[in-house]
């Protein structure tokens, strides 16, 4: 998105649905339920929708059968897969199709139901080729991979990644939607079984049940519907590899261009930013997407979260729903930045609401550290 | 026995002879791995095969944790190769959790069921 795109569409609609474990119910059962708790949070009705944004982790069609499945025929859709991202990378193409009057009502929806069916990541993708012989655990391996070269060159500790679980968790606590609410020590996350070192489960995200959905309508009528509006004042993408044995720096990730466009589109830098939703599937990703969007310098991330900095009220407010790592985790995370980041700035944040939140940072990755994307929404002040 | 042409088909069948080789752009002359039709770095055609020298070092590395029923820890890791290019591999020979990142290997070709696959072990020094 550039700068003639800033402001141009608005998010008037956020819900979700089986978050934690959602008995009984298909993917595309918790996928529906989603849009219809975030099209009654706009006034809206699935008739209204002409524009829908959606992949599953079960499907090669997600869109299609998402759209046969809540009976509606867009004349919009747009499924591409670019893993937990897709659901950011969606602000892009639903604010140029609004824009461009190819549809009016936008819905980007996503469900899940990978807990109670599997226990564990379901996925349509195959391993690649080049690396499937070595048994990598996906995505865990890549991302132990990342963290132990962040280590290497940059002396970030394994208190430092835990630090980001811990602060995780203090957000999750205050929000009685999170999954994980007990407490979180250091000690908790250090001590907690080996999975790819360096990482233990607790540097990992949940495995949970849930979906989320977003309605999105031109800016001339965001003004129309019961909430506040949250407008998209910038989004951008960068794709930088697919397999993680073809990322080129293990220490820097695509964030860094993503978050530079983003930033220009919307006019803002990241000391304007408020509050800043980040997809945390590992507790390395939090170290690294603060360093690549312009919070800290590169390799001074595990300074930067250490100790609370990160946590309420600490320095810099990250992932103040408690995140992938503690709140929820269904697959793919990304939708829950981009509605946490806008209840945050409608003011009906679920756990802690921060005070007067105008600017905030809502953050996407997918694959292993594969599709970064970057939006950044605002309030009407922000216009 | 087909005609094989196919950048997969040649690196395979070089591995099942025991030799390891490895894409070289003939127009920017960098190496490139995974091999494919064209150059990832100049996006020129002309690709070329040369024999990898086999020294690498560990550039990152993981230990996979896994039951010991079920087969015990095993170690994956990138290697990078003298000739520039990084490939996931595993460091046989020692425990999963001695590969260190920098530490030198050599190539060789072992395998993975019945399908021959690039591995290292320790340099000797």
């Amino acid at each position: 998105m550039t700068d003639q795109l800033r402001g141009k569409s608005a998010i008037v609609g956020t819900g979700h649905a089986g978050f934690g474990e959602a008995h009984g119910l298909t993917s595309f059962d918790v996928m529906a339920q989603s849009a219809l708790a975030a099209l009654g949070d706009a006034g809206l009705k699935l008739s209204d929708v002409d524009g829908l944004f959606c992949t599953m982790m079960e499907d090669s069609m997600p869109a299609l059968m998402a759209a046969e499945y809540l009976g509606i025929q867009p004349r919009f859709i747009d499924g591409t897969m670019s893993g937990g991202s897709s659901f950011v990378n969606y602000l892009t193409s639903a604010t140029m199709a609004l824009d461009a009057g190819l549809c009016d009502v936008a819905l980007i929806v996503y469900g899940s139901n990978q807990r109670t069916a599997s226990g564990k990541l379901v996925t349509a993708s195959r391993p690649p080729a080049y690396e499937a012989p070595y048994n990598p655990r996906y995505p865990i391996s890549g991302y132990a991979m990342a963290a132990a070269r962040h280590m290497h060159e940059y002396g970030t500790t394994r208190e430092q990644l835990a630090d980001v679980a811990v602060a995780a968790r203090a957000w999750a606590r205050h929000n009685p939607e999170a999954f994980e609410r007990g407490p979180l020590t250091r000690e908790d996350v250090l001590g907690a079984r080996m999975v790819g070192d360096p990482l233990t489960v607790r540097d990992c995200c949940l495995v949970t049940d849930g979906g989320g959905a977003i309605v999105l309508v031109r800016a001339d009528r965001a003004r129309d519907f019961p909430k506040p509006p949250v407008y998209v004042l910038g989004s951008a993408a960068q794709s930088a590899h697919r397999q993680i044995s073809q990322m080129k720096d293990f220490t820097v990730t695509a964030a860094r261009e993503s978050g530079k466009r983003a930033f220009a589109a919307a006019g803002v830098s990241p000391g304007d930013i408020q509050a800043v939703e980040l997809y945390d599937a590992f507790t390395i990703n939090t170290i690294l997407f603060l360093e690549d969007l312009g919070f800290c310098a590169k390799g001074e991330g595990g300074a930067f979260v250490e100790g609370g900095r990160i946590a309420p009220d600490g320095v810099l407010p990250v992932n103040t729903n408690g995140g992938g790592l503690s709140c929820v985790h269904p697959g793919m995370y990304g939708i829950f930045t981009v509605i946490e980041a806008a209840r945050q700035i409608r003011g009906d944040a679920p756990g802690i609401q921060l005070n007067d939140i105008d600017v905030a940072l809502a953050h996407g990755n997918g694959g292993v550290l594969s599709s970064q994307v970057t939006a950044i929404l605002g309030s009407q002040a922000t216009l | 026995m087909p005609n094989t042409k196919g950048p997969d088909q040649i690196f395979q069948r070089a591995l099942a002879e025991q030799e390891i080789l490895l894409p070289k752009c003939d127009d920017c002359g960098a190496f490139h791995f995974f091999p494919r039709v064209l150059c990832p770095h100049c996006h020129g055609t002309a690709i070329s095969w040369q024999r990898a020298s086999g020294k690498g070092r560990v550039h990152t590395t993981t230990v996979v944790r896994r039951k010991p029923e079920r087969g015990g820890d095993y170690n994956v890791c990138m290697v990078e190769l003298e000739e520039g290019v990084r490939m996931m591999s595993r460091v046989e020979g020692i425990a999963p959790g001695d590969v260190v990142i920098d530490m030198a290997v050599t190539a060789f070709v072992g395998a993975a069921e019945d399908t021959p696959i690039v591995l290292f072990r320790p340099a000797e020094v």
